[in-house]
């Protein structure tokens, strides 16, 4: 039986690792590479990188930095941020990167998801939605970060990105993202009906939480960025609680 | 010198990274000599079986590797094209393992591909020489190689499922359907393994 995953999130900005704390032991928390390393020794079971530059140059350093954490890391890794052709996901996966991220891109243009699927395989390509539930209930697609409200319905939306070929999809509730106050329990056992796995992300605020969204019959992997960059939990602490709850985990 | 078999098959640089991570000396290359000469043979695969298969046929390279006597590892659509046939394409395979490669068909709440950490049983095999059983593997297919006399690690997907090949051997060819080269500590010990071979 699959493990559930615990996936670190790391933002990079013309190249640098952004928020982070000192790490004991880690020289420069702000190398991408070095605190990746970090992550996979601790027993993170893939990392995500994602680009947040908003330069051209940041974007040449971020492609330069994905070759470096390939010859690092032994674990799988994502990256994201601004990918919006098939061009820019072959140089990616020239790089090295085993998966990319799209997001925004794929709202405007839907048809690139499956023409990045068709060629390099939908285990490739992860969908990344973010949305936000309205005052009538409804859960609304946004894009660029959450700042631009769409017409797209979340269900209806997830379930056209895995038929144009998503292999993963990504989800966060723009309503619970930084709060610390856990997970929308019940979407994830909506988005569990999706042929393929889906991954948790923002809200967060203790292992129980991602053990709360790591049920069966809620999501496959967890992503996280706060509360391992500023330690508020190591990712040992919260696979041991997984462990705890009887939630396969890499240990 | 480890030859990797280049037949374009898909991306191979994780697992020049690892070799490269490790120290190794490796080579990518076609050429019938250098691989006839190499210390282990890899031969890598992402992508469709089919396709590998036929990129290592127009490159005249199946009879090379069939009557090689050093250790040979096929990864992932590399060990599924060493295995007599594959359901992905229809395709006749090398015939190296006597199993027929075959499509995962998954329960309703089953997802494909089998993407992720999974554990291994039943070791077989100095290829796993200290690799504790349960250990996790990162595995990501469609496809899979059911058990057959040549399986030295199995996996299940899904809980009601049946058993699969996870790896498999004969003589000197060995097969693994996971990605080493992704598989953290237990994938670098696991070639190091192989190397040692």
């Amino acid at each position: 039986m699959l493990a559930k995953r615990i996936i670190p999130c790391l933002d990079v900005k013309e190249g640098r690792t952004v928020k982070g704390i000192n790490f004991e032991g880690l020289r420069d928390v702000g190398d991408p590479v070095e605190l990746g390393r970090r992550y996979a020794a601790e027993g993170a079971d893939e990392l995500v990188y994602l680009d947040i530059s908003a330069s051209r140059e940041g974007r040449s350093t971020f492609l330069e930095l994905v070759g470096r954490v390939a010859a690092e890391l032994n674990i799988p890794f994502t990256v994201g941020g601004g990918i919006s052709t098939l061009q820019h996901a072959a140089l990616l996966l020239d790089a090295g990167a085993d998966k990319i991220s799209i997001n925004s891109a794929a709202v405007a243009n839907p048809d690139l998801i499956s023409e990045i699927a068709e060629v390099y395989g939908r285990q490739f390509v992860v969908v990344a939605i973010d949305a936000r539930q309205g005052e009538d209930g409804v859960w609304r697609v946004t894009t660029h970060g959450g700042s631009r409200l769409t017409d797209l319905e979340l269900f209806s939306w997830a379930e056209e990105a895995c038929r144009r070929g998503a292999g993963e999809i990504l989800f966060t509730s723009m309503n619970h993202d930084g709060t610390g106050n856990g997970y929308p329990l019940e979407v994830y056992e909506r988005l569990a009906k999706l042929p393929v796995p889906v991954i948790a992300s923002g809200g967060a605020g203790n292992a129980s939480h991602i053990a709360d969204v790591l049920e069966p019959g809620r999501a496959d992997a967890a992503l996280a960025a706060s509360i391992f960059h500023y330690g508020t939990l190591s990712i040992g602490e919260v696979k041991k609680v997984l462990a705890e709850r009887n939630i396969p985990v890499r240990l | 010198m480890i030859a990797i078999i280049d037949y374009d098959a898909g991306n191979i640089c994780s697992v020049v990274n690892l070799l490269n991570r490790l120290g190794a000396e490796w080579k990518l290359t076609a050429d019938k000599n250098e691989i006839e000469s190499a210390s282990h043979v890899i031969l890598p695969g992402v992508g469709h079986a089919a396709h590998v298969m036929g990129a290592l046929r127009e490159r005249g390279l199946e009879q090379t590797i069939k009557n090689l006597r050093r250790p040979v590892l096929g990864i992932c659509a590399g060990m599924q094209i060493m295995c007599s046939s594959s359901e992905e394409g229809d395709v006749e395979c090398m015939d190296i393992f006597d199993c027929r490669v075959k499509l995962l068909e998954p329960k309703p709440d089953e997802k494909i591909p089998h993407m992720g950490w999974d554990s291994l049983g039943n070791l077989e095999s100095k290829l796993f020489k200290d690799i504790r059983k349960g250990e996790m593997f990162y595995f990501v297919h469609s496809y899979y190689a059911p058990l057959c006399y040549d399986t030295i690690a199995t996996c299940r997907f899904g809980a009601s499922e049946p058993m699969f090949s996870a790896a498999l051997r004969y003589e000197n060819f060995y097969g693994v359907q996971f990605h080493p080269e992704k598989s953290g500590e237990a994938g670098e010990k696991l070639i190091k393994n192989f190397l040692a071979l």
